[in-house]
């Protein structure tokens, strides 16, 4: 039961919108600083475009899919009109107020700090006034789920609720809580001194905030993907959920120990000392856990429905599932990409590993392969999924689906392996040219070509998904029918409390962030004589 | 066994599955954590563990870093210790070199916003935060000259921010080191 079509359609359309801008620049990126490129006159340019696309791709586009189907899955999974509807309004208009008040300065070249803010740089304010909005946006949001989902528990006062919505809301606590520090690095750190209430900062202590935000945001990301994992993929090709109770597991562990563990961000950084560094390690070796737990449902899941279309055999059964499903052809892209992406992301967190390659290029690669990969190949699928029901038409091309999902995954893979390997010959990240013509760096010209094709090719497979979507508003009205979710094998009747809400798993989550996070705040905010002068970006 | 058991049954070795899948995964996470303590403390190998203050504003004036001080210098006891600043946009010295086969201690920090150390083909790799000192254990055996990239954004002449390291020979170094002075080779 989708009411409230336009609003989520809204957000939809926002997100993929500026998604389709931030990826040009992303291609333009590739290019310009590869051998085939010629060299910028203006590096500030390659700055400008870098700051647009990480603030896009970082904190507007995901955020807006999550909030768009976050409303979907709260209308369909709980059969309920969304509640606090003008809300939801007020939010998403937040989101495209900072959206516009980010971006001119940033096109202005007044705010080239890249999304990562790098205090003591410091950028004009309304830049930061812009993403503070975007993240009050999503916090009406956040609220809204968290509403709607006690609306539903008054009228069904013990029953389990729907494992997409449990989910949902459970993102969304984690995008609150993980926005937090971000937010105390901009209104206690960077804004007053970008409006010229203050002139020093403590860089260090910025890194810190950062740091809690950086690596939490990205489950955050990957929510809606693990949502549709779990609740999408195996309606879609006709099997079941292997486990209800282990796909709720699974989204409570992301809860509870993505937040502790962003200081492996700050493995090689100086203002933090040995130990936290360590337990920042182990603790994100334990995120490994929810992520292991879900392949092996999923691909259970898949299993099923295989044997249900009649396969046979250990592994014969692969050759059973409906590889011409868009949806069966993501979820494989998907996980191949996690695969190599995780595996990268072992390295990264690594206390020792780390060294090796921290801030090369390599991590560049890395995050764009999960993020860019992994995630958004399954937002594209959502979208595919959800689009007949919010339009009340077909989508015919799935032919054109299909390739776009293919070239999607080709792109991703020839873009981010060669930046792995070019990482792994000390190449660093953020530059806007390199000096080819160096000897000591002639041999990655072959690598850094084949990415730049690499995202030509992406962009050719982003192009074609807004026009399949595009073209999905014009073709005969059909009655797509109510939209559903997956049914797990032994579908619960009850489900304990503990895995049917979220109070004590906030608890936990607040609680390990403050243990974990909590003594090397307090020791550099307390720390005298470590505050720098700032240094304004684009101040003549 | 009817078809409520069967399905009972079959929810029962699901779960069995299920468990063991969780064990195995919960035995890779808890030995990747204990590889790493073991490797930590058993070889010393960790990222940079004591955290040391710099007012940034003085580093010119006094202290450590003044620019006299700045370059390779051979200890008493057959160590070398390298000391640099990163500014918008260079390393000074802009060419450290150093001795092959040798304990060497990197001592760095940030004169103005962040910057980073990065020598290629090798596992030296630090951020330079204003403010703090970074501090990098490391030994060449191979001799020859090393790229040495700012790795972190620090403004629009990040891309041109390239130093160099040159590893000679240790006889050469301390027939060079025995001047005094502090050694780079800037210039050469």
């Amino acid at each position: 039961m989708l009411v409230n079509r336009k609003l989520i359609l809204a957000h939809f359309w926002l997100a993929f919108a500026v998604f389709g801008i931030a990826l040009t620049l992303g291609a333009w990126q590739m290019f310009i600083r590869s051998p085939i490129g010629t060299w910028l006159s203006n590096p500030e340019l390659y700055y400008r475009s870098l700051t647009a696309h990480g603030t896009v791709m970082g904190y507007v586009f995901p955020t807006l899919v999550a909030m768009g189907f976050g409303y979907a899955i709260s209308e369909a999974a709980l059969q309920q009109r969304l509640v606090g509807v003008r809300w939801a309004w007020v939010g998403f208009w937040l989101i495209v107020a900072g959206s516009v008040m980010a971006v001119i300065p940033i096109a202005l070249g007044r705010a080239s700090v890249l999304y990562t803010f790098y205090p003591p740089l410091i950028g004009n304010v309304f830049y930061y006034l812009g993403v503070v909005l975007v993240v009050v946006g999503s916090w009406i949001w956040v609220a809204l789920m968290s509403v709607n989902l006690r609306v539903w528990r008054r009228a069904h006062p013990g029953a389990p609720v729907p494992l997409a919505m449990f989910a949902n809301v459970a993102g969304s606590y984690l995008w609150a809580w993980t926005a937090v520090g971000a937010a105390l690095e901009l209104l206690l750190q960077i804004i007053p001194v970008a409006a010229g209430l203050k002139s020093t900062i403590d860089a260090g202590l910025a890194r810190v905030f950062f740091s809690w935000t950086l690596h939490a945001i990205v489950y955050f990301w990957l929510m809606p993907t693990y949502i549709a994992y779990y609740t999408i993929v195996p309606r879609a090709i006709g099997g079941r959920i292997y486990s209800d109770s282990m796909a709720r597991i699974s989204f409570i562990l992301f809860l509870v120990v993505a937040m502790p563990i962003g200081m492996h961000h700050t493995f090689a950084d100086p203002q933090v000392g040995a130990g936290f560094k360590f337990i920042h390690s182990a603790f994100t070796a334990l995120v490994a856990l929810p992520t292991l737990l879900t392949v092996f449902t999923i691909c259970a899941s898949v299993e099923i429905a295989a044997r249900l279309r009649g396969g046979r055999g250990m592994f014969g059964w692969i050759r059973a599932l409906p590889w011409d499903n868009p949806m069966m052809l993501a979820l494989a892209f998907s996980f191949i990409m996690l695969g190599f992406g995780g595996a990268g992301g072992l390295i990264n967190m690594s206390y020792q590993l780390d060294a090796s390659i921290h801030n090369t290029q390599w991590i560049t690669g890395h995050f764009h392969l999960i993020f860019g990969g992994a995630i958004v190949i399954m937002y594209f699928a959502i979208a595919y999924d959800l689009w007949p029901h919010l339009t009340g038409r077909e989508l015919i091309d799935v032919r054109l689906i299909r390739t776009q999902l293919w070239l999607w995954f080709i792109g991703m893979i020839v873009t981010t392996f060669p930046w792995h390997w070019v990482g792994i010959l000390g190449m660093p990240r953020r530059m806007a040219y390199f000096d080819f013509g160096d000897p000591a760096i002639a041999p990655q010209a072959l690598s850094v070509t084949l990415s730049a094709i690499g995202g030509f090719i992406l962009l050719a497979s982003g192009i074609m998904f807004i026009v399949i979507l595009a073209r999905g508003m014009r073709t005969p009205k059909i009655d797509a029918g109510p939209y559903r979710f997956a049914l797990a094998v032994h579908q619960p009747a009850t489900v304990p409390v503990a895995l049917n809400t979220h109070a004590l798993w906030v608890a936990l989550m607040i609680g390990l962030t403050l243990t974990n996070y909590g003594y090397p705040i307090l020791n550099l905010a307390l720390s005298s004589g470590t505050s720098v002068p700032a240094v304004y970006v684009g101040a003549q | 066994m009817s078809a409520e058991e069967t399905h009972q049954a079959s929810a029962e070795v699901a779960a069995r599955v299920e468990r063991r899948w969780a064990t195995i995964a919960v035995i890779i996470v808890v030995m990747m954590a204990l590889l790493a303590a073991f490797a930590g403390i058993h070889r010393a190998t960790m990222p940079q563990p004591r955290v040391e203050t710099i007012d940034p504003a003085r580093i010119h004036l006094s202290g450590e870093f003044v620019e006299g001080n700045l370059g390779s210098v051979l200890e008493a006891n057959g160590t070398v210790t390298v000391r640099a600043i990163g500014q918008q946009y260079s390393f000074t010295p802009a060419c450290i070199v150093v001795p092959a086969d040798t304990p060497i201690t990197l001592r760095a920090t940030s004169a103005d916003v962040v910057h980073g150390i990065l020598i290629q083909a090798t596992n030296v790799n630090t951020m330079l935060v204003p403010g703090y000192i970074s501090e990098q254990l490391m030994r060449f055996t191979r001799i020859g000259d090393y790229l040495m990239p700012c790795q972190e954004f620090c403004s629009f002449g990040h891309e041109g921010m390239w130093g160099k390291v040159k590893v000679i020979d240790k006889a050469e170094f301390a027939d060079r080191a025995k001047g005094g002075g502090r050694l780079s080779c800037v210039g050469q």
